[in-house]
């Protein structure tokens, strides 16, 4: 592709901690969602792991306080092209939920479903071995609603659109098939290091 | 959430925007103004372009000598019919690509686009809908406006276009001579007197629509979502895009 006429970088690359196309938003956090903001009591909420596993399992929020908490401390990438460095998020990790309910061998990936009938869809092993997390904190505070809250499902090292806001159940299922954005054009996978913004890039 | 509803007549909604990736190619800017000191308006040939549905919106690209590259997503204030792709830009200050297309760009510069884009936000032109925007995010509203009248459609498409002041709100008097509701929050340029919208000014507009489309800043988006639901609209039936942060 050409140069763009007149154009030059004039920001710092942020120690090569922006993946190709995103720039950092700074202290912003902007909110996207396609969907009205549902009001989620926590005592209203829960989560449930079904599908294929095991033992399908619900916490309701005062159960998944119970559960050993962990956090995630680094950067969040949007595929609207912004990057948030250092965020810190608090909750549990997916490893701890689906270790409970028993993931069968032949489950390979995950659809994550929202309260407001949003999916998205990964591969397992996207969301195991300490890659994903249900969180309702950030940097210390309740997670709010136009962020996701009470508890939203976060896997930073894939474009934000796979930590759907407001998760309600994880659904183990053996072929792939794509969720809501993925649908409506958007890639499969989602690793922002690949640039995989749009169905059709590799 | 329910799928888009597509009719079988659309001929373009397996292929172009439909099903089928989009890719970059480039764009040539043909005409510039600025409808507003803080707003320009780039009207582009697109090379090998694809059908858009309006709602839709392109990725807007930048290349240094270095190869680095900066890229923000606009929406098309034109339809499909438009042998241009417009786009209003709101010039961010310290918005490296909006300050760029703004103060630098010239006519006949040439740009790398990729779209369209988006197939959640976007209207059928067969599905009797309400837009409610907000300032800048008027743009999709135009979009489906012109597509409206392209297609003889017009009686589907309901639009309330909000903004503080007449000088916020671009489009306003296509939008006006097209039968729009023009809301003034703090300063009038219409008979009604500034003020916030209302359930009851809005709920009239409301009837028969099935689907609502609110585009605007987070906090207007926010405000808009609950009047509507306040005004008897189904949560499901309102489809939202919101700008944050960008530039």
């Amino acid at each position: 592709m050409p140069v763009t006429r007149g154009f030059s970088r004039r920001r710092p690359d942020s120690a090569g901690r922006l993946p190709p196309g995103q720039y950092d938003t700074g202290a912003g956090w902007p909110v996207l969602t396609a969907e009205a903001t549902p009001r989620i009591e926590r005592e209203a909420w829960s989560i449930g792991v079904d599908g294929l596993v095991d033992r399908p399992t619900t916490w309701t929020w005062d159960e998944v306080q119970q559960l050993p908490t962990s956090s995630y401390s680094g950067d969040i990438h949007c595929v609207t092209t912004w990057t948030k460095l250092d965020t810190v998020f608090t909750g549990v990790s997916l490893d701890t939920l689906l270790a409970a309910a028993g993931p069968q061998a032949e489950a390979a990936f995950v659809m994550a479903h929202s309260s407001t009938g949003y999916t998205t869809n990964l591969p397992l092993a996207d969301v195991t071995d300490g890659k994903a997390w249900v969180v309702w904190e950030f940097d210390g505070k309740p997670l709010t609603a136009e962020h996701g809250g009470p508890v939203r499902l976060l896997v930073p090292h894939l474009y934000f659109w796979k930590s759907a806001k407001w998760i309600s159940r994880l659904e183990l299922i053996a072929q792939d098939r794509p969720g809501f954005w993925e649908s409506n054009g958007y890639h499969d996978r989602g690793d922002p290091w690949l640039e995989q913004r749009y169905q059709g890039d590799a | 959430m329910r799928e888009p509803a597509v009719s079988t007549d659309d001929s373009f909604a397996s292929t172009a925007s439909g099903v089928g990736a989009t890719t970059w190619t480039t764009g040539r800017i043909i005409t510039k103004d600025f409808p507003a000191p803080h707003l320009v308006r780039l009207r582009m040939h697109v090379e090998d372009r694809q059908r858009h549905w309006p709602g839709q919106h392109y990725l807007i690209r930048l290349r240094a000598p270095d190869d680095y590259t900066a890229q923000r997503s606009y929406s098309v204030a034109s339809d499909d019919s438009d042998p241009l792709v417009e786009f209003l830009v709101e010039r961010l200050p310290g918005g490296e690509v909006s300050e760029f297309l703004a103060d630098v760009a010239e006519v006949g510069d040439v740009l790398e686009l990729r779209g369209p884009i988006g197939r959640w936000f976007r209207w059928d032109t067969y599905t009797p809908a309400l837009c409610l925007v907000g300032g800048t995010g008027v743009v999709p509203a135009v979009s489906m406006t012109r597509a409206a009248r392209h297609h003889g459609r017009a009686d589907l498409l309901r639009v309330v276009a909000v903004a503080r002041t007449p000088d916020d709100l671009p489009y306003a008097e296509e939008l006006a001579q097209a039968g729009a509701s023009i809301v003034h929050t703090r300063e009038s340029s219409t008979a009604r007197p500034p003020g916030a919208l209302t359930a009851a000014e809005l709920a009239p507009l409301l009837e028969g629509v099935e689907l609502a489309y609110v585009c605007g800043s987070a906090r207007f988006a926010g405000f808009a979502e609950d009047l509507l639901v306040e005004s008897g609209l189904d949560p499901e039936a309102i489809r939202v895009e919101r700008f944050g942060v960008t530039g």
